[in-house]
């Protein structure tokens, strides 16, 4: 009977999970921040979006918040195959073009020469090859100012000066250290059992590369590429520095000129667009290799 | 009996670092070799020096009678398993078992052959499409000695290939690595520091210290006769008693207890007295019934007692010293109690003081 009192409060007391309110304080002051936080970031897109939508005659009104009263996709035509820069007057497209083909042969040389660097300076580790990486990373903290215009005269002395060759190079070079540091770490956190392993199989350098390291590095492969990728084609500086002709100008500096040019009525609605259009490579870029970089990973999770 | 692998005088150093000196290694052909010592004693990197995966300072490497010092990893006649596996995990476990294989060009059908052959001996048959991901611990141990298997190698090199497993499994495995040496013969040199793996599986073992080899010698030398101070101390769980003394005439005194050493065997014949050390392990303690027998008989207290079911461990004082004893799972030892013990000096080792040698 002495437990019989024990028994009922064991009985009514709390049990199982504790019961939470979805609208507590913490919730609130979450859920609040986060909301006011992400209209901070939205609204210049939304602005640009509308605004590209519109007419000019709409924009003249000058309530930039307002929906478009009437819908017209013409500033988008405009903007991508219509507006002059200089002499040129087929929009944005020769510029999307000319950074196609800087960005493709960049990126492959840049992200190959990276990786095959990260690879031996982490696996392969030669006499005085720590080094060498130091002097690598040092490249990555010097500001480009100061490498400029001596880059100029080399590429001149090269006779590269002005083409989009020349452009390839200098962004290649440029994306090595970065990308050379992002590989040797991930290579080297790659058990080095591995790698033995592979050895006592009777592997090469280039075997041990292509059969065993590459199928287990796509997660860095792809961040690799979301930096070479943005970084290329956003990039304003060398594009304008190296390229010596409009006609090869790359995007950005395509962009750059329509937006600031100071003839005429400025044309809002067909900035926006153009500005929309250049931003459009590196966001595609970000939502579909954001899937492979989360699949990337779940893949390298499942150690062997 | 030929030697299957001869390590002659080797160096290694990283820097300053002396890891290995001088170290010489005959190891007989189908031998099973043990190399045993604490953590940094330069096992595995004697090991990875054999391998051909750590290039040595001097010196040289045999196998089979061939200079490999400066031949690779794949060119002598080694096989590896690693603690960690090292599986390469984007590939089957045939594709793991048979990459070696590709890699030395061998004919498709000979690499079906080997791999068919490997599966059947490590039983691991049904397992042969999946990704190591897929495999339990000790499924993938198999692989990665299987992957040794398949290349025909003359000499299995293994890393504490049991260190990741859980202890059942450990044992099982150890098992079943013991009867693929008895199956298979080939020579096979094993690095660990666990000294129920080192005494159950080797022939021989070689208990190293500071990248010198300290002792070689089978598991029943190593135990019954340790060569020095920190082979005894190394070897034996719960490890040896040390009581510090002198050996006087052929009588060990410690304090006021004399213990005549009838029976010992000296490795030499001892002339002058001099300051030395006893070491009795806890087991070769006698108590109850037996003590009447034993040429010495002592008296200790008890301090401390842990029964583990099949042992019971007997922490006591012996004088003023601490003394281990191991009695059976059944004694009844209560704290405080005072116990008769007989030892055997048959059984004991003696060592200097000052050089820690066996006498």
């Amino acid at each position: 009977m002495a437990d019989s009192g024990t028994m009922t409060a064991a009985m009514t007391g709390p049990r199982g999970p504790k019961p939470k309110r979805a609208f507590n304080r913490t919730n609130i002051m979450i859920y609040g921040t986060l909301i006011v936080v992400a209209l901070y970031y939205a609204l210049p897109l939304y602005v640009m979006i509308v605004t590209s939508l519109k007419g000019l005659p709409e924009i003249q009104m000058g309530n930039i918040f307002a929906p478009p009263m009437e819908i017209t996709f013409e500033p988008w035509v405009k903007a991508w195959a219509q507006a002059c820069t200089g002499i040129n007057c087929d929009g944005l497209s020769r510029g999307f073009w000319n950074s196609v083909r800087i960005l493709i042969p960049s990126l492959i040389i840049s992200v190959a020469v990276a990786s095959v660097n990260g690879y031996a300076l982490s696996m392969w580790k030669f006499k005085g090859s720590e080094v060498f990486f130091g002097i690598l990373m040092i490249g990555a903290f010097i500001p480009y100012q100061i490498m400029l215009y001596p880059i100029v005269i080399l590429l001149r002395e090269a006779g590269l000066y002005g083409s989009l060759t020349g452009l390839v190079l200098v962004h290649v070079a440029f994306g090595m250290p970065i990308n050379t540091l992002l590989f040797r770490n991930y290579f080297a956190s790659i058990p080095e059992e591995l790698f033995k392993a592979a050895r006592v199989d009777g592997a090469g350098f280039w075997a041990i590369f292509f059969r065993i390291m590459l199928p287990m590095s796509l997660p860095i492969f792809v961040v690799s590429l979301i930096i070479q990728v943005t970084g290329i084609w956003n990039d304003f500086l060398f594009g304008v520095t190296y390229i010596s002709s409009p006609d090869r100008y790359p995007m950005t500096v395509q962009l750059n000129n329509i937006v600031n040019s100071v003839q005429g009525v400025k044309e809002y609605n067909v900035n926006m667009a153009a500005t929309l259009l250049t931003g459009l490579v590196p966001l595609v870029i970000y939502f579909a290799s954001g899937k492979l970089f989360v699949r990337g990973i779940a893949a390298g999770a499942v150690k062997g | 009996m030929t030697n299957s692998v001869e390590i002659k005088n080797l160096d290694l150093s990283f820097g300053a670092v002396k890891v290995l000196q001088n170290l010489n290694l005959d190891i007989g052909e189908g031998e099973f070799l043990v190399l045993l010592g604490s953590s940094g004693c330069g096992k595995s990197t004697l090991l990875n020096c054999i391998a051909g995966l750590l290039e040595v300072t001097d010196g040289q490497i045999f196998i089979k009678g061939k200079n490999v010092t400066w031949a690779e990893p794949s060119e002598r006649g080694i096989g590896m398993v690693f603690q960690s596996y090292a599986l390469y995990p984007q590939m089957s476990v045939k594709g793991n078992l048979s990459f070696g294989l590709k890699n030395a060009k061998v004919p498709k059908d000979e690499i079906e052959k080997r791999v068919a052959r490997a599966a059947e001996i490590l039983q691991i048959e049904p397992l042969l499409d999946r990704k190591p991901g897929a495999l339990s611990g000790g499924q993938r141990q198999r692989v990665a000695i299987g992957r040794a298997l398949v290349r025909d190698v003359d000499v299995f090199l293994f890393d504490e290939p049991l260190s990741n497993l859980d202890a059942k499994l450990r044992v099982d495995l150890r098992v079943e690595l013991k009867r693929l040496h008895n199956q298979l013969q080939n020579t096979m040199i094993y690095v660990t520091h666990d000294q129920v793996e080192a005494m159950t599986l080797a022939d021989r073992i070689a208990v190293m210290k500071g990248g010198k080899i300290m002792q070689l010698g089978s598991p029943d030398e190593i135990y019954n006769q340790p060569r020095n101070l920190y082979v005894a101390d190394f070897i034996g769980s719960p490890s040896m008693n040390f009581l510090e003394g002198r050996l006087e005439a052929g009588e060990f005194k410690v304090d006021d207890m004399v213990m005549p050493m009838n029976g010992y065997e000296f490795g030499a014949p001892q002339t002058a007295d001099r300051p030395a050390i006893i070491g009795i392990r806890p087991e070769h303690v006698v108590t109850g019934e037996l003590v009447r027998n034993a040429p010495l008989q002592f008296e200790v207290d008890v301090d401390l007692v842990e029964p583990m079911g099949s042992d019971t461990l007997v922490y006591a004082k012996l004088g003023k010293h601490s003394f281990r004893i191991r009695m059976d799972g059944q004694a009844r030892v209560r704290d405080g109690e005072k116990i008769s013990i007989g030892i055997d000096p048959s059984r004991a080792s003696l060592f200097d003081k000052s050089t820690e040698d066996r006498l």
